[in-house]
């Protein structure tokens, strides 16, 4: 396959650049009715719900524990207004000192 | 170049710095993941140029890793591009989302930071503060992360095997410990983000259950139920953004 694999990925890259391009390129905000302005304001928050469940209780697809202790550390330290770094940090540090209980 | 008229606006390099910071969680959450890809790239029989070129063309992460699984197991080309590309239409309603929010950049320049687009630099890009996101905002972050992604897909190749296997498994956490310092703070401010986020969670949690919707179909469908269903269920719009 490997004489061809490049066009594959060329072709992989193709079908993912169009879906991130088209709405950007295409679309008049202008005419968008309000209902689906409101809907598309939505959709960060509906996607890092599902983004974040049930993906990060499988980090560690043995222990569901290890994703849910990482997450409740992530949690805590966004809850108290840390910076974004220092949240990735923590549960780094969290989960590493867990690997060593 | 001419001088700015409008009053309120910063000034470019300003954007492209406060970009280029915002990319740095996701530089970090990406570093343990290309490396990943590109360990496994070789231990897929992949040469050192088609692992960096698939992730300077493709720049996708989980479609990459299932590149690689299919290639092992020896599936076609249409095949591996059918599964990419369901993988990522899930770009669709994040690009739609961003242009929302993005101010009237020419056609040419969105055409370009549209590449840059996944569910990380989306996710920080809709979350920040400004009313408006600028070009410059959304290069600094996409550059920023996929020179990250590509950087470490070599990395990984080239050492094989450098990280101790404790702090590549602790570093999994990364992008989800970002994504949710990113939520936490816009749910402690309005009860219609805490309802859109668990709502989109509890369904993709049920739809991980079933074999087809796993991956893409499942984010994109739990997705447009929650946003739709509450925008027409909780009225008004408590964020104050």
């Amino acid at each position: 396959m490997s004489e061809q694999l490049m066009w594959v990925i060329v072709g992989m890259g193709i079908v993912t650049y169009i879906p991130r391009m088209l709405p950007l390129v295409l679309f008049h905000t202008n005419h968008l009715h309000p209902k689906i302005q409101g809907i598309l304001k939505n959709v960060p928050f509906a996607i890092l719900g599902a983004l974040i469940f049930p993906g990060v209780l499988t980090i560690n697809p043995e222990n569901y524990l290890y994703g849910g202790i990482g997450a409740a550390a992530a949690f805590i330290a966004a809850w108290l207004n840390l910076n974004v770094i220092v949240v990735v940090l923590s549960s780094i540090f969290v989960l590493y000192g867990y690997t060593f209980l | 170049m001419m001088p700015s008229p409008a009053v309120h606006r910063e000034e470019t390099p300003a954007y492209w710095k406060k970009g280029v910071q915002a990319g740095l969680p996701i530089a970090i959450g990406y570093m343990p993941v290309a490396f990943t890809f590109g360990l496994l790239a070789k231990a897929a029989e992949l040469s050192l140029f088609e692992t960096i070129g698939m992730s300077v063309i493709v720049f996708a992460g989980a479609s990459q890793y299932i590149a690689l699984s299919m290639i092992v197991a020896m599936s076609g080309a249409a095949e591996l591009i059918l599964t990419t590309f369901i993988m990522n239409i899930r770009h669709l309603l994040m690009s739609a989302s961003l242009k929302e929010r993005a101010e009237d950049d020419p056609k040419w320049l969105r055409a370009i930071y549209a590449f840059f687009i996944t569910d990380e630099t989306f996710s920080v890009a809709a979350t920040s503060p400004e009313k408006k996101i600028t070009g410059s905002y959304l290069l600094g972050l996409g550059i920023v992360a996929y020179s990250c992604w590509v950087i470490f897909s070599g990395v990984g190749y080239v050492m094989g095997s450098g990280l101790p296997q404790s702090l590549q498994d602790s570093m999994g956490i990364a992008l989800y410990a970002m994504f949710i310092a990113l939520l936490v703070p816009a749910a402690k401010k309005s009860k219609k983000v805490i309802a859109l986020a668990s709502s989109a969670a509890v369904l993709n949690s049920i739809f991980s259950f079933v074999p087809t919707l796993k991956g893409g179909w499942g984010i994109i469908l739990s997705t447009l139920i929650a946003a739709v269903s509450i925008e027409f269920f909780m009225k008004g719009d408590e964020r104050d953004e």
